[in-house]
C-alpha cells in the first residue's frame, strides 16, 4: 500500500499534466479554446434557470416565494449527481480504453482513475461556478453553509471512486458489467430526488429512498445550496462508511487483480 | 559474485482460463480458483546479466520473446519465478506510445516523459537536449499530425533515450526514420553501453546479434534452450529454422492444390528446395558475397519430352534481382520418364545487398512458362543476406569497388 502511494506520488506530474491534456485536447483546434469550458456549464444552468422555471412553475414548499426555487433545486441536485455518474461511468471503462498503454508502458495503474477524478472535479467546479454566478444574478445568494460544500464534494467523489474502481476492475474481466452499469445509473437517477421533491413520492416508496446512498448526499446539497441551511452531517454517516468500504474493497481488488488485468486486456 | 543488473530466476508465465470469470474474481478473495486451462507461454527461464553487458534475445515468432520482455519491464506479472531489476529500464519497442497528434512535439514530450515518471522540472531540464537530438527544427513546436512518420519517430526516440537507462531494450528491426537518424540513434545506444548501460536486443539478424552482443539467449516454444556466445546460439537457431522448413515443405505437399502461389499442371513438381552454404548445410542467413548453392529436387509424375528449370531471386518488394533457366544455359533435360527424380544444384555467390530475398521456381518445357507450365512456385524459399565483413554499403547488389584516390 505504502509503495503504491509512493509510486503514485512519483507520477504526480503525469497525473496533473494528463488532466490538463484532457481539457486541452478537447478545445485545441477551437478558436476560443478554454472559454468553451465555461460556456457549456453556463448555458446548461441558464436553460434550467430561465426556461424550466417558467415552463414548470413548480413551487417548492419551502421556497414558495421564489420564482427560481425549482431551478435552484434542480441544479443543486444535478451538481451532485453529475459528479457521481461522471466518475462512475468513466472509471467503468478506463482500464479497457487504456488497455494498449497498460500493456506496453510501466506506470502505476491507479493514475488512470485519479486522472479521471481530477477531470471530473474540474468540470464540477466549473459547473458550481456557473450555478453561483447565474443565481447571484437572479438574486439567490448563498449562506455560510456553503463552506460544507467541499466536504460534500469529497464524499461524493469517494463514493463514486469506490463504485468506479470496483466496477471498472470487474468490467475488465466480465464485460457485461459495462452494459449493466449505465442502465443501473439511469434507474438510480430517477430513484434519487434530483428532478423531484421526495415528498411527492408515495409513502412506501419514500421509505425505500433511504437505501440509496446518494439520497443523503443530494439532500445535503439541497440544504446547502437551496435552503442555505447547515445539513445534518450525521445523516451522511452511512454513506461515508459505504464510501470508505468501497474504496477499501477497490484498493484490495486492485492489488489482487492488477497482475491479471494486463493478461486479459 | 559479480554485480547483476538483471536477474531472472525460474521465470514462467501462464495464461489461465477459468471456469467462469466469477471464479477468477472470487479467487482474489481467497477462494480456490477453478482453472480450466493453463497455457504456459514461458517456462523456467533463468539468467543473470551484468552491467554493461549486451545480450541478444533470439527466437522464432511465438517463442516467447515479447512475453519475456514484458515480464522484465513489468507490464506483465510472472506466474512462477521472479525478475529482479536493479535500475531503470527503458524500452524502445513501442515508440510513439502516449502521443497525441493534436499536440506539438514539445507538448508530447512533456506527456510521454511524464508517463515515464519524470517530474516537470526534470523534463524542463531535459528539453533542450531532446529538441536538439530530434533535429526537426521548427516542427518541434507544431502539431504532431503534420509530422512525417520519420519525424514522429525522431521525437519518440529522443524522449525514450533522453536519460541514460540502466537497462535498454532494443528491437533491432525497429527502424528509426532515415539512415542518418538510424546511425545517430545507434551511436547513442553504443554510447550508453560504453557508459555502463546493459542492452537487451531482440533480433532475428545474425549479423546484428554478432556485432552488438556479448552473449545470446535462444528461446524456443517458451523454453530457454541455449545461453551462450552469439555464434553458438545463432548456429542452433539456424538449425532450428532449417528443421522447421522441412516441416513446412511437408505441409505444402499435402494441400498443394490450395496454396495460391503454386500453379501449373503439376506433371513435374519441386519436391524439395534448400539453400546450402559451402559446407552443404542448409542456411537462412547468408553473408554478402558468400558462395551458396540452391538445391532443387524435381519429381516428374508423367513422362515429359523436355524439362526446363527456371528460378528467380526476388527482393522483399518482389523485384527480380536475377533470374534464368536451363533453356538459356542450354541444359535442357530431355525424355524424362514418369516417376523419375531430377536433382539440380545451382551454385552462385550471394552478391546481394543486406535484406530479405525469396526464390521462385518454374518448371516448364521451353524458355517461357506460357507454353507448358508444369509448376510455378512463388516464395519457394526465403533467405536473408546480411553484411558480416564487408565495408558498409547500401543497395540490393554487391558491386565491390576498388577505389583509387589521387591528389
Amino acid at each position: 500500500m505504502w509503495s503504491m502511494l509512493r509510486s503514485t506520488w512519483a507520477f504526480r506530474y503525469f497525473i496533473v499534466s494528463s488532466i490538463k491534456t484532457e481539457f486541452m485536447s478537447r478545445f485545441i483546434r477551437s478558436r476560443i479554446g478554454g472559454i468553451w469550458m465555461i460556456i457549456n456549464p453556463l448555458v446548461q444552468v441558464c436553460i434550467y434557470a430561465l426556461i424550466l422555471s417558467s415552463l414548470l412553475s413548480a413551487r417548492l414548499p419551502d421556497l414558495v416565494d421564489q420564482t427560481y426555487g425549482y431551478a435552484i433545486y434542480l441544479t443543486a441536485g444535478i451538481l451532485c449527481w453529475s459528479l457521481f455518474s461522471d466518475v462512475v461511468t468513466r472509471c467503468l471503462t478506463i482500464f479497457i480504453e487504456n488497455g494498449n498503454i497498460l500493456k506496453k508502458m510501466v506506470f502505476p495503474k491507479i493514475c488512470l482513475p485519479l486522472i479521471t477524478t481530477g477531470t471530473a472535479l474540474v468540470n464540477n467546479a466549473l459547473l458550481l461556478l456557473a450555478i453561483i454566478a447565474v443565481f447571484a444574478v437572479l438574486g439567490h445568494g448563498l449562506t455560510m453553509s456553503v463552506v460544507l460544500l467541499p466536504v460534500l464534494t469529497i464524499l461524493t467523489l469517494a463514493l463514486a471512486l469506490g463504485f468506479g474502481i470496483v466496477l471498472g476492475i470487474l468490467n475488465v474481466f466480465i464485460r457485461d458489467v459495462g452494459q449493466v452499469v449505465p442502465l443501473v445509473l439511469q434507474i438510480g437517477f430517477w430513484f434519487t430526488p434530483v428532478v423531484y421533491v421526495p415528498s411527492v413520492l408515495p409513502e412506501n416508496l419514500r421509505s425505500l429512498l433511504f437505501l440509496n446512498p446518494l439520497y443523503p448526499l443530494v439532500s445535503a446539497y439541497h440544504e446547502v445550496l437551496v435552503f442555505g441551511r447547515m445539513p445534518d452531517l450525521s445523516a451522511l454517516t452511512g454513506t461515508a462508511i459505504l464510501a470508505v468500504g468501497l474504496m477499501a474493497a477497490g484498493m484490495f481488488m486492485f492489488r489482487r487483480a492488477g497482475a491479471e488485468m494486463v493478461d486479459v486486456l | 559474485m559479480t554485480a547483476t543488473v538483471l536477474h531472472v530466476d525460474g521465470l514462467g508465465k501462464a495464461f489461465r482460463t477459468y471456469g467462469s470469470e466469477w471464479s477468477r474474481v472470487l479467487s482474489w478473495f481467497g477462494r480456490t480458483p477453478d482453472i480450466v486451462k493453463e497455457q504456459w507461454v514461458l517456462r523456467n527461464i533463468g539468467f543473470r546479466v551484468a552491467p554493461g553487458e549486451a545480450v541478444g534475445l533470439v527466437g522464432q515468432n511465438g517463442a516467447g520473446k515479447s512475453t519475456l520482455l514484458k515480464l522484465i519491464t513489468g507490464t506483465l506479472r510472472p506466474t512462477a519465478g521472479r525478475v529482479d531489476v536493479h535500475g531503470r529500464i527503458a524500452a524502445i519497442l513501442e515508440l510513439g506510445m502516449g502521443m497525441n497528434p493534436e499536440f506539438t512535439g514539445r507538448q508530447n514530450v512533456y506527456n510521454v516523459a511524464g508517463l515515464m515518471g519524470f517530474t516537470r522540472e526534470r523534463i524542463d531540464s531535459l528539453m533542450p537536449e531532446i529538441e536538439d537530438f530530434a533535429e526537426i527544427g521548427d516542427y518541434f513546436d507544431q502539431p504532431l499530425r503534420i509530422y512525417s512518420s520519420g519525424m514522429q519517430m525522431r521525437v519518440a526516440f529522443s524522449v525514450a533515450t533522453a536519460v541514460k537507462p540502466d537497462i535498454l531494450i532494443v528491437d533491432e528491426a525497429l527502424s528509426v526514420g532515415d539512415a542518418y537518424f538510424q546511425h545517430k540513434s545507434f551511436d547513442r545506444i553504443r554510447e550508453f553501453r560504453e557508459r555502463g548501460t546493459t542492452l537487451l536486443i531482440v533480433s532475428h539478424d545474425r549479423s546484428a546479434i554478432q556485432m552488438l552482443c556479448d552473449r545470446a539467449i535462444l528461446l524456443e516454444r517458451g523454453a530457454q534452450i541455449k545461453d551462450g556466445t552469439p555464434e553458438e546460439v545463432m548456429d542452433l537457431y539456424n538449425a532450428l529454422l532449417a528443421e522447421r522448413q522441412e516441416q513446412t515443405v511437408e505441409v505444402r505437399r499435402h494441400d498443394s492444390g490450395r496454396v495460391q502461389t503454386v500453379s501449373g499442371t503439376l506433371e513435374a513438381v519441386v519436391e524439395d528446395i534448400a539453400l546450402l552454404n559451402d559446407r552443404d548445410e542448409p542456411v537462412e542467413f547468408v553473408n554478402v558475397g558468400a558462395p551458396v548453392s540452391l538445391r532443387i529436387r524435381v519429381r516428374v509424375d508423367q513422362a515429359l519430352p523436355r524439362l526446363v528449370l527456371g528460378y528467380m531471386i526476388k527482393d522483399r518488394l518482389g523485384q527480380t534481382m536475377f533470374g534464368t533457366n536451363t533453356f538459356h544455359t542450354e541444359q535442357i533435360v530431355e525424355d524424362v520418364e514418369a516417376g523419375s527424380i531430377v536433382n539440380y544444384t545451382v551454385a552462385f555467390n550471394a552478391n546481394l545487398g543486406p535484406g530479405s530475398y525469396s526464390i521462385a521456381t518454374a518448371l516448364v518445357s521451353s524458355d517461357t512458362h506460357l507454353i507448358n507450365n508444369y509448376e510455378w512456385r512463388d516464395l519457394a524459399l526465403m533467405f536473408t543476406v546480411s553484411n558480416h565483413d564487408k565495408s558498409y554499403f547500401i543497395g540490393t547488389a554487391w558491386v565491390p569497388p576498388s577505389i583509387r584516390i589521387e591528389r
